[in-house]
């Protein structure tokens, strides 16, 4: 499902297989688990990448096991559960105590959008791979935390509007354009090459990962609100 | 005043008259609500709804004329303007819950409360050759109710909402274009109209279920709709 990798200063985090990447009870769980690790080992200059094999970086949640449930009623408790239990993993990286890369070398859709977009980077392929929030056209509405999520880090009003209520698939170049992401790349290698270079380039900063992270929460009062985490105020220079 | 007229899946919402403002008074607010009142009952999947105006204006605001001419005194006149911002809010609300995707294609001169219109829609399309946009509050000496300025929030970006609220900025086709203002500009007579139309029927095609475009709008103009007080739904079985 997930790995995690120590490079020098950087966290790797790798969604495994040749497969959709799928978000359910299992790898939200593995996410949590490891995401709790890094912070564990955490140290002043430290960065995390979350990458993923093959053609997708995460293709949302797991709609099949959700209908697996046998009925209506059943499939949609399924998938207000995934919704519910995917809330940790964007409190995770909200508050997680170093800079964080997304590094994109294939599609990421609704859900998998959304774990995309809680990184404070992305950096995408330009020649293939698209960003899409799937929903309007297969017919589901948007958890609060969706929303807040890209009314506060999607400045740009029409790509707000073009992404949730036009179903756009948004391809690296516009992505670029319209600062949903900081940069895109030819090639899988590339990505993954400026995703290192980036990381480390923040990592160099040496910043205090505490105070990282209450920076960043206060960048996001209304999303930080919604999944449950408080700020705290340093006033003392951490130097 | 106004006409509703539907060409397959596309409600077709026309202000009406020639060499008329199309200034918003309560009648022409309350023919509107009943024109989208109807297209949202007999709503489909894919439909879309776009608004087109006759003549120089596409609407140029509230009708003071109006709000003067029926007034006896400052008071009077005071309740009558709070009366019609009141009839805009509800229109604002009605727009907003509209099953279904809209465009403004604006042909001509749109200011102030007609601003306000024309982003109630989701597209907004303009002529390049003539007309302005133009928030004329700030040289009237009028202030911005919240509920207006909720919906710039919501629909305009950064910058562009201090040029056009702060600046009296009379925007062109290609100033507007390049603030973001607006999605696409055309030329000509029915440039914008014709464009409208199209734009709507590509809108229609995507087939989207109603009730879903409505809630995920509502999420999108959370601010907006909470002040509206609109409550929201959650539908999580995919309507396929």
């Amino acid at each position: 499902m997930c790995t995690l990798e120590k490079r020098g200063n950087l966290f790797i985090l790798t969604l495994t297989g040749d497969d959709q990447h799928r978000i359910n009870p299992k790898l939200i769980g593995d996410l949590l688990s490891l995401l709790s690790q890094v912070k564990a080992q955490a140290t002043r200059g430290s960065a995390l990448i979350t990458q993923a094999q093959g053609k997708f970086f995460s293709n949302g949640f797991d709609l099949d096991w959700a209908q697996a449930a046998g009925s209506e009623q059943g499939a949609s408790e399924r998938l207000l559960h995934m919704v519910e239990s995917f809330k940790p993993v964007v409190a995770a990286l909200l508050s997680l105590p170093m800079p964080t890369v997304a590094a994109l070398t294939g599609h990421a859709a609704a859900c998998g959008f959304i774990l995309a977009l809680s990184h404070d980077y992305i950096i995408m392929r330009r020649d293939r791979g698209v960003l899409y929030m799937s929903e309007v056209d297969i017919g589901l509405t948007m958890p609060d935390y969706f929303n807040a999520l890209f009314r506060e880090k999607i400045g740009d009003a029409s790509a707000r509007r073009d992404l949730l209520l036009r179903g756009l698939k948004m391809k690296g170049d516009e992505a670029v354009k319209r600062g949903v992401a900081e940069a895109a790349y030819d090639g899988e290698g590339e990505v993954l090459a400026a995703s290192v270079r980036m990381a480390e380039e923040l990592g160099k900063r040496k910043w205090n990962g505490e105070v990282y992270a209450e920076i960043r929460k206060g960048l996001f009062p209304q999303l930080s609100a919604i999944v449950g985490l408080s700020h705290k105020i340093v006033a003392t220079p951490k130097l | 005043m106004c006409s509703l007229e539907k060409r397959g899946n596309l409600f077709i919402l026309t202000l009406t008259g020639q060499g008329v403002e199309h200034r918003l008074n309560p009648d022409l607010i309350s023919s509107i609500i009943a024109a989208l009142s109807q297209a949202k009952a007999q709503s489909t999947r894919g439909s879309a709804l776009v608004t087109v105006s006759h003549g120089k204006f596409f609407c140029n605001g509230l009708d003071l004329d109006w709000v003067s001419a029926v007034a006896t005194s400052n008071q009077e006149a005071q309740q009558h303007f709070d009366h019609l911002y009141d009839s805009l809010k509800q229109l604002v609300l009605a727009f907003i819950s509209l099953p279904m995707p809209t465009v403004a294609a604006v042909n001509g001169h749109v200011a102030a409360a007609g601003v306000v219109l024309a982003l109630c829609h989701d597209y907004v399309i303009m002529r390049r050759d003539r007309g302005v946009l133009y928030m004329s509050e700030l040289d009237k000496g009028i202030g911005i109710p919240e509920v207006f300025m909720a919906l710039f929030r919501a629909k305009i970006s950064g910058s562009t909402r201090r040029d056009m609220l702060l600046r009296g900025l009379k925007i062109k086709g290609e100033e507007a274009l390049k603030m973001g203002i607006v999605e696409a500009i055309y030329d000509g007579e029915e440039g914008a109209t014709n464009a409208g139309t199209e734009m709507g029927n590509d809108l229609a095609k995507r087939n989207w279920d109603g009730e879903v475009y409505v809630e995920i709008r509502k999420g999108l103009y959370h601010e907006l709709c909470g002040m509206l007080r609109m409550a929201s739904n959650v539908i999580a079985t995919p309507k396929l």
